[in-house]
């Protein structure tokens, strides 16, 4: 605000941020992620009052908040609801994936939530809301969301 | 419930990068010019509420490093991490509690001094989402698209927003980005993420706010014209993406209504004069006009190209230049607030309206609008 700093050079001290952090991935996600890993399925958990189907799961339901109790397979093909694409090579894409990535947000027939995923083999411009996607499951699974490696068209 | 004014604003110009001036630094001229413009000193203050991001600010605890250029010390200061329209909300609360008369309330952020892509990529649930790699943009993209295709918005309605935003900028001096565009300068813009062009996107910025708000037996005991809090309240949606009607914002509908309920407004499209919604992205503009009831459903984007929300319209919507012209994340609500305070007194300066007795202020937190806070401010009590 003053004059007395005038023409001082700007310093900047450069650093980083790098803190390793685990989540456990607690008792609904692992069930979840075990069932990818060696089935190659998606299960869900289901509300016993309003019987809405989440996937990913959940161990409450925020709506009636009770506890979902019931674990329910839905199918790998569902339909996106919406989309996006990368165009620019932003930071906080994985380094196995390059622009334009294209995201969408699927809902797995039998489920009643949607899920993002990867949206692949399918040119960006070609994606439109309503379209119908399957599940590809990755050769090597480690118990991650991206056991699936993406969603493709159904032909 | 006893009732509470806004009695002085104060802002630092928002810029790409403040080179010269820290956190704390943003903080001092902030809390200064707040209390110049209320004609307080700091001993007038009787507690403080800072509002920051620790991630945004790169370390933990990142509310009390600011606390002593706020004039915090031996104050009760605490603090809210979001929107500054929180922060507010927390301040407001303070000082109709009995315990406090005036808060202090800041916000702040340096959005120059971090990655943003790998900062709002970290606000998706760490075990399903994140490492899917999505951000804010890719986030707020595939929400427009959504939004878009249910209610018929075109490229081109979507791209006057941009237009009618940095215009209004030219006539506010604290902006960052004041342009003349048209809409083809937008249209014809990068596409970052589509349907998302780099003008349909707020820039990157630094910024600090602070706001003083009073308990109704002290707010006309300083110099400045007390701005009367009518109604506020804000509501939250369901935290994953996919639980959520994405084209949608029911939480921002619930909190505008009780809000209205609040403040005695039946006809928000007569009864508010101007508003300040949070425009991180152009089509946010439109779409939470529509959740908020002041355009019809699928309908703001030709009421705009009508001119109803420009600075002459029916209903001048980011007279100031909005978020689109600068963007100091966590500190934006604050900028909103204090710019329909402006308004209100008839300070405005350049971007003031005609008419400016109710005013709409509209903060969000959360990805694609998972939580909403509205504000009715009015010239008379």
């Amino acid at each position: 605000m003053s004059d007395q700093f005038k023409g001082i050079e700007p310093m900047v001290y450069n650093s980083k941020i790098n803190v390793p952090y685990s989540w456990w991935a607690g008792d609904t996600a692992s069930k979840f992620f075990i069932t990818l890993r060696d089935e190659k399925k998606i299960i869900g958990t289901k509300c016993g009052a309003c019987k809405k189907v989440f996937v990913p799961p959940r161990k409450a339901c925020p709506t009636c908040f009770t506890e979902n109790t019931e674990w329910v397979s839905v199918s790998d093909e569902g339909t996106v609801l919406s989309y996006a694409v990368a165009r620019r090579q932003f930071a906080a894409i994985p380094g196995d994936k390059k622009a334009p990535v294209v995201w969408g947000l699927i809902k797995l027939d039998g489920a009643d939530t949607a899920m993002l995923h990867y949206l692949d083999e399918v040119k960006p411009e070609d994606v439109t809301i309503g379209m119908r996607v399957k599940a590809v499951f990755s050769n090597e699974r480690k118990g991650t969301v991206r056991d699936i490696s993406h969603f493709k068209p159904v032909k | 419930m006893d009732r509470a004014a806004i009695i002085g604003v104060g802002m630092t110009k928002i810029e790409k990068a403040k080179v010269g001036e820290t956190f704390a630094d943003m903080a001092w001229e902030a809390v200064n010019k707040a209390l110049a413009d209320a004609g307080m000193t700091i001993d007038d203050i009787d507690n403080v509420v800072t509002t920051s991001s620790d991630f945004w600010d790169g370390r933990t605890i990142s509310c009390m490093a600011v606390g002593d250029a706020s004039g915090a010390a031996h104050k009760n200061v605490s603090c809210v991490e979001g929107d500054g329209t929180y922060g507010a909300f927390y301040g407001m609360t303070r000082s109709i509690s009995g315990s406090y008369k005036t808060t202090l309330v800041t916000g702040h952020s340096k959005g120059s001094q971090s990655v943003s892509s790998l900062i709002t990529n970290a606000a998706f649930d760490p075990i399903y989402e994140r490492g899917l790699g999505m951000d804010m943009v890719t986030a707020c993209a595939m929400q427009a698209r959504a939004y878009m295709h249910r209610t018929k918005t075109t490229p081109e309605q979507v791209a006057m927003v941009s237009v009618k935003n940095h215009g209004n900028a030219q006539k506010n001096p604290l902006s960052q980005l004041p342009m003349k565009l048209t809409v083809n300068d937008v249209l014809k813009s990068e596409m970052v993420a589509d349907p998302l062009h780099k003008l349909d996107c707020s820039p990157v910025s630094d910024g600090c706010a602070a706001v003083i708000i009073a308990h109704e037996s002290v707010a006309a005991k300083f110099k400045q014209k007390p701005v009367w809090i009518k109604g506020v309240s804000f509501c939250a949606d369901s935290f994953f993406f996919g639980d959520r009607d994405l084209s949608r914002a029911k939480s921002l509908t619930e909190a505008a209504q009780k809000a209205y309920a609040m403040a005695g407004i039946k006809d928000p499209k007569k009864e508010i004069d101007l508003a300040e919604v949070y425009d991180a992205f152009t089509y946010q503009e439109l779409m939470w006009l529509e959740e908020m009831g002041l355009a019809d459903d699928a309908t703001a984007g030709k009421l705009l190209e009508k001119g109803e929300f420009n600075i002459d319209g029916r209903l001048p919507v980011n007279a100031s230049g909005g978020l689109l012209s600068g963007h100091p994340v966590i500190a934006a609500g604050l900028y909103s607030m204090a710019a329909v305070v402006k308004q209100l007194r008839g300070d405005a300066g350049g971007y003031q309206v005609k008419k400016a007795k109710t005013g709409l202020v509209h903060g969000v937190n959360g990805l694609g609008g998972q939580s909403h806070c509205v504000w009715i401010l009015d010239k008379d009590k």
